[in-house]
């Protein structure tokens, strides 16, 4: 029982870590960019929620609403005014870009909101639970994973049903012919990187509601959220969702045989899968 | 808008000017009249310890204007300078801003203080840099074992005043002792500094609470910052815990407290060092913070008072209140404290522009200060010496939330204040 217990708490916690890669995977996928500050967006989308919700004296979740659309807007002006510029054939001057941006995000926030650690009041939410079968589960964890499947579902049938989802895969598939077919590859980029945002978003309000942050934890985050990725397999949203539960599982059930093993675990099993699968369980395209 | 050339007649006299400045300007202080002693001082500002250092700018400001007269010794008058820096919680960036402060601002004295993450870093440069050095607010054991202090031989230049786990270890089972609950005991360590000293089972908690006959349920260390309990929870479960306890930081805490509310872990006492000293901590907490307990180092109930200013224990809490609107601290007292005994070393010290005669100073201190005596002669091990430690319990008090003295054997100076209340 206490194994099953840890596999399902594991589960929940891939939900979160599930939420942190979506928003990777997608940038990946449609334009083959590494989004190394994407971490410290996370951190951005929980503080923003933090400033909307203490302005507001609204619940975090309903917060949402105002911040999803605002990281959506800078994600676009982010893609068309900086990104866009560094996209070529080259996949290093955007891995820079993001690299500089991901410093640059992390000591704004540290100017503005100082180091220390906040986190988002949702009352009665953060302690509720709920007995399945014996074991107690959180409605938080439970909430956080429903979202997290809801948001992968929703961003795959935006890929396959929706024009908009055409468009990105045609600029994925080759971004010179989607071109000459009338698609503005620029224009494309932005949205794909406002609706990234807009699930960063959702990630970061569920971690600022989940547990304490502070300017610096994003780097630990985008570390879960590459791995997910990457177990999952590059470009595939359903096997981010998977990687993402493999690397909760591995750590709570690394924890069970010893709490110092909880984080080795999981980068252990990341490596394992690495080795043996360079391109992920998943891989819809080839990395 | 005319344009300036620089000709060589120009730049001639201007030179002139700037090299005879100094000569014709008479400097509005006085050399050597009266010297100016300089104190790093150490503390993390910013980051996950913040809390700790909440009380920095009251205190510092109170000890500037007391300083403000200057200090005499051996009839010589010496402006005190303090200078401080912020460790940003990071014992790496502590180590840095102390060095700078050895070397770049020529520190005579640094003091440090709040968790080993800021207090050893700190100590181990003022050893190597042969600065004298004073500390405090962190358990004496994480300080001298975690520098690889050895008995009997201690350390050249630096000293330590605070409790150690022995006090803790004693306030604990003091406060669980008459309640009468079942001696089974959760461990929650993380894998950090105080963590790991607690932890020991040679020189921490397990050795005592065995002899005491308590069973501790030690899972193992964790990382700090883990996004997961539910395993600690479960084994909790499973061995019937009524008690919890540990040391752990603020957001750790908040993590695993929320959790056991959700996987329906509802322990009769919490007792967490470290994570509960805070009431900004408690009241992030709401109602869960509610009856859910800690070592109590000082508190306005406290008998003493500061040998600097003469106030008591309530009027430096109540001070601090009304200065900034924000409920009292335990490390306010401490912070106090610091300065007290720095003020003491100045005024005793033989020579003071000798480190060794500061050091020596230092270390023959018998003082009084508004947490207890800090007398270096009877502490514990080399360099170490011990205030009393009680043990407290948050209780809700008309609107806010009051740290309630409820077991005191080993001080009884330390009034009670209220009663263990089990969380259900």
């Amino acid at each position: 029982m206490e194994w099953v217990n840890a596999v399902v708490q594991g589960t929940l916690l891939g939900g979160l870590y599930a939420l942190f890669a979506a928003g990777l995977s997608l940038i990946f996928g449609v334009m083959r960019l590494v989004n190394i500050a994407h971490g410290d967006m996370i951190v951005l989308g929980a503080y923003l929620g933090l400033s909307v919700t203490a302005i507001l004296g609204i619940h975090p979740l309903m917060a949402l609403i105002i911040v999803v659309p605002c990281m959506a807007v800078i994600g676009y002006v982010l893609q068309r005014s900086i990104l866009n510029q560094t996209l070529g054939g080259d996949l290093l001057p955007p891995l820079l870009v993001t690299f500089g941006l991901s410093v640059i995000l992390q000591n704004a926030l540290l100017e503005i909101y100082t180091a220390d650690p906040q986190k988002m009041n949702a009352g009665s939410l953060e302690t509720a639970s709920v007995s399945v079968g014996g074991l107690s589960l959180g409605v938080l964890p439970l909430l956080t994973f429903a979202i997290a499947v809801a948001v992968i579902a929703a961003l795959q049938w935006t890929f396959y049903r929706t024009a908009l989802g055409r468009a990105f895969r045609a600029t994925s598939d080759n971004q010179e012919i989607a071109q000459l077919m009338g698609l503005n590859r620029r224009h494309i980029f932005g949205l794909a990187m406002a609706l990234a945002l807009g699930v960063t978003a959702i990630a970061g309000i569920m971690l600022g509601i989940r547990t304490s942050f502070d300017p610096s934890i994003g780097g630990g985050r985008l570390i879960f959220g590459f791995e997910a990725v990457i177990i999952g397999g590059l470009g595939n949203l359903w096997g981010t969702l998977a990687g993402g539960v493999i690397l909760g599982v591995a750590q709570t059930v690394g924890a069970k045989i010893d709490p110092g093993w909880q984080l080795l675990a999981g980068h252990l099993v990341f490596l394992a899968i690495l080795a043996v699968r360079p391109n992920g369980l998943f891989p819809r395209i080839s990395g | 808008m005319t344009k300036t050339t620089w000709t060589r007649r120009r730049f001639l006299s201007a030179s002139a000017a700037t090299i005879a400045a100094p000569a014709i300007l008479t400097s509005t202080r006085a050399y050597a009249q009266s010297p100016t002693l300089r104190v790093g001082h150490v503390s993390p500002r910013t980051g996950p310890l913040a809390s700790f250092a909440e009380a920095d700018d009251y205190v510092l400001d109170a000890i500037s204007q007391r300083f403000a007269a200057g200090i005499e010794n051996n009839g010589k008058t010496y402006n005190v300078e303090i200078i401080s820096k912020d460790s940003q919680s990071n014992p790496n960036r502590a180590a840095e801003v102390a060095a700078d402060l050895i070397l770049g601002d020529e520190v005579d004295i640094i003091v440090a203080a709040s968790t080993p993450e800021t207090v050893n870093p700190v100590s181990d440069q003022a050893e190597i840099n042969e600065v004298p050095c004073i500390t405090t607010d962190c358990p004496w054991q994480p300080y001298f074992f975690g520098r690889n202090g050895v008995p009997g031989e201690g350390f050249q230049n630096t000293y330590h005043f605070f409790w150690g786990l022995e006090d803790v270890i004693g306030a604990f089972l003091d406060m669980w002792g008459p309640t009468g609950v079942s001696k089974t005991v959760g461990g929650l360590f993380p894998n950090d500094a105080d963590g790991n000293a607690w932890g020991d089972p040679e020189l921490g908690l397990p050795k005592p609470f065995a002899e005491a006959g308590y069973d501790l349920i030690d899972p193992g260390r964790y990382q700090p910052l883990s996004d997961d309990f539910s395993n600690q929870i479960a084994a909790f479960k499973a061995a019937g815990c009524e008690i919890v306890t540990g040391n752990m930081i603020p957001p750790d805490f908040a993590t695993f407290w929320a959790q056991s509310a959700q996987q329906g872990f509802a322990p009769k006492i919490v007792t967490i060092g470290k994570a509960l000293l805070f009431p900004s901590v408690i009241e992030s907490l709401g109602d869960r913070g509610d009856g859910l307990s800690s070592e109590v180092w000082w508190s306005p109930n406290h008998p003493f008072n500061s040998s600097l200013t003469g106030a008591s224990s309530k009027e430096l809490a109540d001070g601090f209140t009304a200065a900034t609107g924000r409920p009292w601290t335990q490390p306010i007292g401490f912070k106090h404290a610091l300065f007290e005994v720095v003020a003491d070393v100045v005024k005793r010290a033989e020579d003071l522009e000798d480190p060794a005669a500061i050091v020596s100073a230092i270390a023959s201190t018998n003082l009084n200060t508004i947490v207890g005596n800090v007398d270096w002669s009877t502490g514990p091990i080399n360099n170490v010496t011990k205030t009393p430690l009680v043990a407290g319990q948050w209780q809700r008090d008309g609107d806010g939330m009051d740290l309630k003295i409820v077991a005191n054997s080993a001080h009884p100076d330390i009034p009670l204040t209220g009663e263990l209340k089990l969380l259900s």
